[in-house]
């Protein structure tokens, strides 16, 4: 079970300004999912050491050495509000 | 009666290393270039783009470690560190919040909790409201310093005042700088310190509340914000007030401290393991590496120094710069039988001060050869001239890289040797002279020093101070 | 040779053969496979290329596979071509760069023909989840082509590709070339770079071809692995890989998971995988039961871990330096406007899920409990491969079902991933092969079955030859379908 103000409380960890209706639909679809996910608990993972990766890898590291980087108009030019050669953002609200 | 309260400080010290590249592209790492030119679909954080860590990043690192007397780390794992803030393109930071490449350590007298590796947020500059977040209206970001290597030093709290964390934060500025793995120059942010303050009653083991103090650009400032923050803390302690946790500002310009508390809710920054990077597990060589190439650290050379004489003060100077250091060392090897403490007083003190005067030169650039001035304060040492000749020969040798000794000769500056000479200098000058003359037989001793002024202005300086002190004393009857 | 029925027949291999020995031009195949895209009834396209952009960047390698066009799913990234992964948060979206996958294909002379529909961001079983509207399946256009890579299978069992680029993080290559009657093929996590792609879940993305046939799978697949330098978790496959010619599959032996096929499989799909048993057992293969004791709990699991990835994955879509921004009101509402309205349902539910997972006070019963579940699945897969060579299920518990059939029901419809899961979590290879047709279980004209088979990890040559041999005597025929793709 997830409670309405949980999904409100992810929702802002999540950056999403969720409708009131899709905060009702939520509350019920998240709810449902996890009660399927609990069951995760009957597992005995007692003493498992979690996977993070399958691959056998380690010490993969790259020699520091430069490559060439975008131009900057190439790197700009997909922004939503390009200004002066940087990206431009609005600013954090004002404190209230 | 009241209470005594002691302030306690840990520190979280951001070091840039001075890599090639970005921690993990092929980016070049630059400063003060136009914005967004050095830039790649990874430090972007295009869609797709995967990290690639870079592997001097982690030898530097782990010099680090080394020389802060850390154990390395055997397995070494990265972590996503999740936040939103247009500075952190991926919205989420990689670091090492888990499994960091070096614990427990030691610098001095401060222990080293952990040393981690991470990667560099890109720079935010606030438009409009001049500059500052609140009242601006738009920021710009430059994403050029974004993906710059950086380790994190993590003390323990055992510092207690804001000039301990100067001269420690100073110590470790050094140690790094020997390493020649990042400029930790701190104006241009290579090297930043926050710093975490409480206060408690003396004798007590609990914490107090801690503040924050964020990025202070120099230690002198940091040693006056962090002063200042222990003042408000026991000024509202002892009004009954709680002290509040929160990140303050210090700005230097006022001696004032804000609070950068912001809206925004407590960070919940969600780590996970990064599933696009493997472990890296340091072999033995990497580590034999590390730790083999360590040169001698500041810490150590100073003791060195002490142990062969030379004072602290000038022992702590010469090891925090090495070209002073190896200048210092080139004269000791130049002339055998040079006294340490003394050659150590020439470097750090006339030879240190005459640079500065002749146009703030760098001792890179000096024309005087260690061996030279190994020369100068062997004629000083053997009293072949005084010593205030000597600063006058050193001018000379500043100003056009001249030999002491061809100096001395053309401007006649030997000492005066015949002592039947001197006495008539001697009682000339208490001829010329009859006031002081007058006062020091009448047992105002202090005043034998015009005596002593005039003496040496007759004879420019060529005469031994301890000669004609002890001539003068003589003729006045003392 | 060269006449249109040909060169629609024609399996990707065959084309390319053709090509080299100069029966057929590469600008003549070109151009009648644009003509085809340009038909695409299925809305299997997103994206689709003119002559001049579809060689752009081509080498003229002479190699194999040069001048066989294919079509690619919308996660990757290529430079100069519009990339969204079927979202709208990156609607518009031009890349600066290419993906290593489809720069491989690029250098071996293939032309893109377009960029596929998906599930937007790889996100869903049944292509519905699209910023773009839903694909549909060649066979029955009222149906699923299932997902994510929906686009991508439609268009090589509809005739509109001679073979496509997908990618599975679940089951989004086997379960929707299942559902389309076509060769779908995950390789070894690992075996190919996932730079350039559009990441979903990092610890499982994966990307892999959907083909006509198994030569075709091996061919395109020996044309993609290979470690990146640009992808830590790269590897690639040692001995690369070689189009497979087993007729055979003696002294091999077969594991079936029977504990994990109880319950919600269709009976025409049951019938259609005992049917390939009795093949693999005509060729000489061995069955044996197997048991796979945490398989049951892969779904729950896998709804833990790929939310939680994928909830930071797709934090960078945030207004700032690409795709849509919704707002300019101040700075928290750039990030929650924007996002709001450039995700669809799907992916903010996953996102959501994912940041519990992930919460302060969540993560050691989530994020810590599911990796470690997935440890016991990954144990589970090393005992079953020291007992058999394969693993073999149904692909999916059922064929193509309709559209909107499940979208109501967001468990219901990742339980069609049911056989596919577990193997993702392993991280083990898999291909999924038309086992024949069967009824759906409401009735209604017979649709494509798929049988999944899955090797030990970097076993893709020994997973391809067996596959190959089955694929010859089940003998199944998808030209029914190769004209169901156009409008």
């Amino acid at each position: 079970m997830i409670e309405r103000e949980q999904v409100l409380h992810v929702a802002r960890l999540s950056r999403l300004r969720l409708s009131e209706e899709e905060i009702d639909t939520l509350t019920g679809e998240l709810s449902s999912v996890l009660d399927h996910v609990d069951k995760l608990a009957e597992v005995d993972i007692e003493g498992v050491e979690p996977t993070s990766h399958v691959v056998p890898l380690e010490n993969v590291l790259r020699d520091d050495e430069p490559r060439p980087s975008l131009d900057r108009d190439v790197a700009l030019s997909q922004a939503p509000d390009a200004h002066d050669g940087a990206f431009r953002v609005p600013s954090p609200q004002a404190e209230a | 009666m009241s209470t005594e309260y002691e302030a306690v400080i840990g520190l979280e010290i951001h070091v840039q290393l001075s890599t090639k590249t970005k921690m993990f592209c092929g980016c070049e790492l630059s400063f003060g270039d136009d914005a967004n030119v050095h830039t790649c679909p990874v430090c972007l954080a295009l869609p797709g783009v995967l990290p690639a860590p870079n592997r001097t990043a982690f030898e530097y690192a782990l010099k680090i470690g080394a020389a802060l007397d850390c154990e390395l780390s055997s397995f070494n794992s990265f972590d996503r560190k999740n936040y939103f803030y247009p500075d952190n393109p991926k919205a989420y930071q990689i670091t090492q919040a888990v499994n960091p490449f070096a614990v427990n350590g030691k610098l001095g007298e401060v222990r080293i909790h952990h040393a981690h590796l991470e990667e560099d947020a890109a720079k935010t500059i606030h438009t409009g409201g001049a500059g500052r977040i609140q009242g601006s209206d738009a920021s710009l970001v430059d994403f050029n310093r974004g993906g710059t290597p950086l380790v994190e030093i993590v003390t323990e709290p055992d510092l207690h005042s804001g000039a301990q964390v100067r001269e420690w934060g100073q110590l470790l500025r050094a140690t790094i700088k020997q390493l020649g793995v990042s400029d930790v120059n701190m104006e241009e942010g290579s090297l930043r310190c926050d710093a975490n303050v409480s206060i408690r009653p003396a004798g007590s083991s609990e914490l107090g509340t801690k503040t924050e103090m964020k990025n202070m650009n120099s230690f002198r400032f940091i040693e006056r914000g962090i002063d200042a923050e222990i003042a408000r803390q026991k000024a509202l302690v002892e009004a009954g007030e709680p002290v509040v946790q929160e990140t303050l500002h210090f700005d230097p310009s006022t001696g004032e401290l804000h609070s950068l508390r912001s809206k925004e809710e407590a960070h919940d920054y969600r780590y996970l393991p990064e599933p696009d990077l493997v472990p890296v597990v340091p072999t033995q060589a990497m580590l034999d590496e590390a730790r083999n190439s360590l040169p001698e650290l500041p810490a150590a050379r100073a003791a060195r120094y002490e142990e062969i004489g030379v004072s602290e003060q000038a022992a702590l100077l010469l090891s925090f710069e090495t070209d002073w250091a190896e200048y210092f060392e080139g004269v000791l090897a130049a002339k055998k039988g040079v006294d340490p403490r003394v050659a150590a007083n020439w470097v750090t003190g006339e030879l240190s001060a005459e640079l500065r005067k002749q146009d703030e030169q760098p001792l890179a650039e000096t024309k005087v050869e260690p061996a030279a001035l190994a020369t100068l304060i062997g004629l000083v040492a053997e009293k072949k001239i005084s010593h205030g000749a000597g600063k006058t020969v050193l001018e000379e040798m500043v100003a056009s890289g001249a030999d002491p000794e061809t100096v001395v000769a053309d401007k006649g500056l030997e000492q005066i040797s015949d002592s039947g000479e001197l006495e008539k200098i001697v009682i000339q000058a208490i001829e010329d002279n009859p006031k002081p003359s007058e006062q020091v037989r009448s047992g105002n001793e202090k005043a034998i020093g015009a005596l002593v002024g005039a003496v040496m202005k007759a004879t420019q300086g060529r005469a031994d101070g301890g000669e004609v002190n002890r001539l003068l004393r003589q003729h006045l009857g003392l | 040779m060269g006449n249109n029925t040909e060169l629609l027949a024609a399996s990707g291999a065959e084309t390319a053969a053709q090509i080299a020995a100069g029966e057929v031009s590469a600008a003549e195949v070109l151009d009648f496979w644009l003509a085809r895209a340009a038909g695409d009834g299925l809305n299997g396209y997103l994206w689709q290329a003119d002559r001049d952009s579809a060689l752009s960047g081509v080498a003229d390698s002479g190699g194999p596979l040069a001048g066989a066009p294919i079509a690619i799913k919308d996660i990757f990234c290529t430079e100069g071509v519009p990339t969204t992964a079927a979202s709208k948060i990156l609607s518009g979206y031009v890349p600066p760069y290419t993906a290593t996958a489809v720069g491989h294909l690029r250098a071996a002379g293939m032309p893109m023909l377009g960029k596929t529909n998906m599930d937007e961001f790889a996100m869903g079983s049944s292509n519905e989840n699209s910023a773009f509207g839903a694909c549909l399946n060649p066979w029955d256009t009222g149906r699923v082509p299932g997902g994510s890579s929906g686009g991508s299978a439609a268009v090589v069992a509809g005739g509109l590709a001679p073979w496509s680029l997908g990618t599975d993080t679940g089951g989004s290559i086997r379960q929707p070339a299942g559902f389309c009657g076509i060769v779908g093929l995950k390789p070894t996590y690992g075996a190919i770079s996932r730079f350039g792609m559009i990441a979903f879940a990092s610890s499982l993305d994966q990307c892999g071809p959907l083909t006509r046939d198994v030569t075709d799978a091996a061919l395109l697949l020996a044309a993609l692995q290979g470690r990146d330098e640009m992808d830590s978790t790269s590897v690639g496959i040692e001995g690369g890989i070689e189009a497979p010619s087993a007729e055979r599959l003696d002294g091999l032996t077969f594991g079936v998971p029977r504990d994990l096929m109880r319950e919600g499989i269709e009976a025409g799909v049951l019938a259609r995988f005992e049917d390939t048993l009795i093949r693999i057992a005509e060729l000489g293969g061995e069955i044996v039961d197997i048991e796979l004791p945490h398989a049951e709990h892969a779904i729950s699991a896998y709804y833990v871990l790929a939310p939680a990835e994928a909830s930071t994955n797709l934090s960078r879509y945030d207004g700032v330096r690409y795709g849509l921004r919704a707002s300019d009101e101040d700075l928290l509402s750039m990030y929650e406007v924007t996002r709001e309205e450039g995700f669809g349902p799907e992916v903010k539910r996953r996102i959501m899920l994912g940041t519990y997972a992930l919460s302060s006070g969540y993560y050691d019963a989530y994020y810590g409990g599911a990796q470690r579940v997935r440890t016991r699945i990954v144990e589970d897969f090393q005992d079953a491969f020291g007992q058999v060579d394969f693993v073999v299920t149904p692909t999916s518990p059922t064929v193509a079902f309709e559209l909107g059939e499940k979208t109501a029901d967001p468990w219901s419809m990742y339980l069609s991933d049911i056989f596919t899961v577990p193997i993702s979590l392993a991280g083990v290879p898999a291909i999924s092969i038309p086992a024949g047709l069967a009824e759906p279980e409401g009735g209604g004209p017979e649709l494509p079955v798929g049988f999944q088979i899955a090797a030990p990890a970097f076993a893709e040559q020994k997973l391809l030859e067996a596959a190959h041999a089955l694929e010859g005597a089940i003998g199944f025929d998808g030209s029914a379908a190769l004209e169901g793709g156009l409008a």
